[in-house]
């Protein structure tokens, strides 16, 4: 191995058929190492970003606020106070003297001009240091505005994203319990875990209409604060994402009883199985259900399948690289390359822990290269060494894959595609396609000395892409 | 309207350690280096990359708790040395974060320590800057790079060579492209520091670099010492001594600071300086383009005379757009900056004086509340900046033309031209041609010809 590959990163690398399998992860980033990895703060505002008729207020300094501003493609379909980016703009004087007093007029004067449901306020790096007490001003404002208002304990340097995950989740938990759950139906779900991306949301709930399932609470994507105050009366927690709201699930099932199950909407069989799963948590209620579902899932895949047959003749024994934030998408993606005759053959993920690995090493194909917080050079390495023909993974590592003259396709929180749902296994099918058969690559450099590759413009019927 | 509010609302500026950063990415073979919490590093990545699109590596100490607590320099000697082992590196700019300025972490000991520590290795130049970002904005931190490099890299005067160091400030990579071929042109020795526009707006790859080609020689940064002047776009972000101002105390280099140059006026008085510094004529392709420039200045007058204009972004950047739109008879109403201080609107009246009767409101320190607020009085007919005034110009049905960083929401920021001659020209076809495709639009029957 050349230099690209530090002696400290190899033990968070695997090939699958090479050795037994063991791999280090959940280990804070190395230092220099220029990893993929974000920070607590990061992982807060993901999770709770969606929030649409919340107010969220940055306290620190303005980068934290600037960088993450309406940057999701998170839809609401009423509120927009998500969109804005609120700070308070930390200068040197409060780091001196305490932010706290700045904090305060903030909140009061943002809940005064927006007149939000609730709102919460994210700790970043430098709170953490100065020591300003979120708890006491939130609560001070809460009493004063009654509108309640809620500290994100995400400092930056405490952990990756997944502490951000957690803090998010103690946040949200507050809320829920203190909202009116008359009138929920013994038939109902929370969708956790999902952000609503490019309306993505919709076309889950909407699956869960025909089954007759109320969603009592998207949380968040199109988030409603009064939604997650009375989510506790729902029979169900549907969690999906690596572990973003698994925490509140737990908390949820803990204090109110409230069974979760594990789901993931993205390719065939996973959303298929989703839906099943629910059927079948419901079956003794709804004795029909079942019934409904395999109707639901059958009416789908008769459209969807014939479509993705045409684009798996062009796409067959394609090669496929991925990395993405949360390990758990990576398991819906590998088997949804299947339906489309492509192979993974580097998979990796900013935060998977131990089982999350063991469980995509089972599924994965011999020679399979898994790896834990990658960075740009073994990102390049990887994909130049099994010569790969499509790259996914998100903003940062498209670049990447460009400069190698290799396809790509964003999947992480910026998408601005629904992938999700059936409707989505479609639309991810196409633009994996159109990364994939531009005629584009075999003009590259690097890739022009392979055999004539059968890349071709495949015009593609136009419809509706967004579900 | 004065800011009588507390917080900041959709803020037009970045952080301190994004600027310098940038800067970093203009030297050749140099590795950006944050001393902070890791998602700094990560967050300034994939703000820069949707605008360039093209690799950012920077790196980053990744500190956690502990080192919060008891100081973070292992891990900046540790990255470091991971850095060396990874890049081929001839430079590693390393810039501080709110984390490391508050528990007070000394770099430049730090660094002293480690060239002592691993004197046995080939050693890249290793240069720091104190960016806290609860003081300032990105232009401030790109300006304290800046003068970083040239009191930090610069170590003696060296042989005199008779070239000119030009300190541009942060434009696009293709204004950096455009000023480095005028060099050329005018066959003077250039020195420009940073310089982007290779690395930031590269060509594909038959393998992967580590590091992108392009930027400015470390070794051409040493000679800095032996120009024969400098000249420095815009005010240096209010530093009491700017880069310049280092090289012509300790190196006797005459130092000029002259207004970004877009426009007639700035480019003219822009190339007045280099003549005088180099004593070189203005070449033959810009004397033409400046006679094009004013040829299209006649010719789309009546389009564009009187319209008013809000521009907003870098400070530096603001008040030489407004000098531009000033001269071609657009009135700027409203001029914004995510700056504090009082220098800009000086700055901003002094560019405006001579070709316009009433002045804009003048913000410093303002978001995008603010100018919201000031554009709902002012009636604009368009404006100009960057991407994030997309949310105004939809909801008020003004054209936007993009110009400056970030551009998120179009294709090719990085190859847009703002300075010399020739940029004036292509800024002038999109302003005039957005008025038109407005009126063209608003116009009943949809006319065909002008």
């Amino acid at each position: 191995m050349n230099k690209t590959i530090l002696e400290e990163r190899k033990s968070q690398m695997h090939r699958i058929g090479e050795e037994p399998f063991a791999m280090a992860c959940n280990r804070p980033s190395l230092a220099g190492a220029v990893s993929q990895r974000a920070c607590v703060f990061c992982g807060s505002r993901v999770v709770l970003y969606p929030i649409a008729d919340a107010l969220h207020l940055v306290h620190g300094p303005i980068g934290c606020a600037t960088y993450t501003w309406d940057i999701r493609g998170a839809i609401s379909s009423g509120p927009q106070l998500h969109r804005l980016s609120f700070s308070t703009d930390l200068q040197e004087m409060d780091v001196i003297f305490g932010g706290e007093k700045k904090l305060e007029a903030s909140l009061r004067e943002l809940i005064g001009l927006h007149n939000p449901k609730a709102a919460f306020v994210y700790s970043t790096c430098i709170v953490g240091l100065i020591g300003d007490d979120l708890e006491a001003v939130c609560r001070r404002v809460s009493e004063d505005t009654g509108i309640t208002v809620l500290p994100v304990m995400s400092e930056g340097f405490k952990g990756n994203k997944r502490e951000g995950y957690a803090a998010a989740c103690k946040a949200m938990f507050r809320l829920v319990g203190t909202g009116d759950t008359t009138g929920i139906s013994p038939m109902s779900v929370n969708i956790l875990g999902d952000f609503n991306l490019a309306g993505e949301t919709w076309i889950v709930r909407e699956y869960f209409k025909k089954m007759g399932v109320e969603t009592v609470a998207n949380i968040t994507g199109d988030g409603r604060v009064d939604d997650i105050r009375r989510c506790h009366g729902a029979a169900l927690n549907l969690v999906q994402c690596s572990g973003a709201t698994m925490e509140l699930a737990k908390m949820m099932e803990e204090k109110y009883g409230i069974p979760y199950q594990r789901v993931s909407y993205l390719g065939v069989e996973d959303m298929a199985d989703s839906l099943y799963k629910v059927a079948d948590f419901f079956s003794d209620r709804d004795p029909e259900i079942k019934a409904k579902t395999v109707e639901l899932v059958r009416g789908e895949l008769s459209v969807l399948m014939p479509k993705l047959a045409e684009l798996r003749r062009d796409l067959e024994g394609k090669k496929v690289a991925m990395y993405v934030g949360g390990s758990f998408k990576a398991f819906s993606l590998v088997k949804a390359f299947r339906h489309l005759g492509m192979s993974v053959v580097v998979v990796g993920s900013q935060t998977g822990t131990e089982e999350d690995y063991k469980e995509l090493a089972a599924i994965s194909d011999p020679g399979t290269i898994i790896v834990d917080d990658a960075n740009p050079l073994e990102l390049a390495q990887f994909i130049k060494e099994k010569d790969v023909d499509v790259f996914v993974g998100g903003v940062k590592e498209r670049p990447i894959a460009y400069k190698l003259g290799v396809g790509f396709c964003d999947h992480n929180h910026e998408r601005k595609i629904a992938l999700e749902g059936f409707i989505g296994m479609y639309n991810f099918a196409r633009e994996i396609h159109a990364s994939v058969m531009s005629p584009i690559w075999r003009f590259m450099p690097r890739r022009n000395a392979r055999p004539a590759t059968s890349a071709r413009v495949t015009c593609i019927p136009k419809e509706a892409v967004n579900g | 309207m004065a800011n009588t509010y507390v917080s900041t609302t959709n803020a037009c500026k970045m952080c301190t350690p994004m600027g310098a950063a940038l800067v970093f990415k203009g030297i050749e073979n140099a590795v950006p280096f944050l001393h902070g919490s890791q998602g700094c590093a990560t967050y300034m990545r994939r703000y820069i990359i949707s605008h360039y699109r093209e690799p950012v590596d920077i790196a980053s100490s990744a500190l956690g708790e502990k080192s919060a607590v008891y100081g973070g320099g292992p891990n900046l000697k540790k990255g470091i040395l991971n850095v060396m082992r990874k890049y081929d590196v001839d430079l590693v700019g390393v810039a501080t974060t709110c984390l490391t300025e508050t528990i007070g972490d000394d770099v430049g000991r730090y660094l002293y320590e480690f060239r002592e520590e691993f004197a046995d290795l080939p050693l890249p130049e290793l240069v720091h800057v104190s960016t806290p970002s609860y003081s300032g904005t990105h232009m401030e931190g790109w300006h304290a790079a800046v003068r970083s490099l040239a009191d930090q890299v610069v170590k003696e005067k060296g042989a005199s060579h008779g070239g000119v160091n030009l300190l541009p400030g942060f434009l696009s990579p293709a204004d950096y492209r455009f000023l480095r071929g005028l060099g050329e042109r005018s066959g003077v020795r250039f020195t420009m520091l940073p310089d982007l526009s290779r690395t930031m707006d590269g060509v594909i790859w038959d393998d992967y670099h580590s590091l992108p080609d392009g930027g400015t020689p470390v070794a051409d940064i040493r000679a800095m010492g032996g120009a024969a002047g400098t000249i420095e776009f815009g005010m240096s972000g209010g530093l009491a001594e700017s880069a310049s101002g280092v090289l012509e105390r300790k190196f006797g280099v005459p130092a000029r600071k002259t207004m970004i140059p877009i426009g007639l006026r700035a480019t003219d008085a822009f190339m007045d300086t280099l003549s005088e510094f180099a004593g070189c004529d203005m070449p033959e392709k810009d004397a033409f383009d400046r006679g094009r420039l004013l040829d299209a200045m006649v010719d789309g007058h009546k389009y564009i005379f009187g319209k008013r204009a809000v521009v907003y972004g870098e400070e530096d950047f603001v008040i030489a757009m407004c000098s531009f739109l000033g001269e071609i008879g657009v009135q700027p109403v409203l001029a914004a900056t995510g700056t504090q201080g009082e220098r800009f609107r000086e700055a901003v009246t002094e560019a405006l004086g001579d070709v316009c009767v009433n002045m804009p409101v003048i913000r410093s320190g303002a978001d995008f509340k603010d100018i919201e607020e000031e554009a709902a009085e002012l009636a604009p007919d368009l404006l100009v900046g960057h991407s994030k005034g997309y949310k105004l110009a939809r909801a008020s049905n003004i054209p936007l033309i993009r110009v400056g960083f970030p551009i998120h929401d179009r294709f090719g920021g990085q190859r847009i031209l703002h300075v010399g001659y020739e940029g004036a020209l292509s800024l002038y076809d999109m302003l005039v041609n957005a008025v038109l495709e407005k009126s063209q639009d608003e116009c009943p029957v949809g006319y065909g010809y002008l």
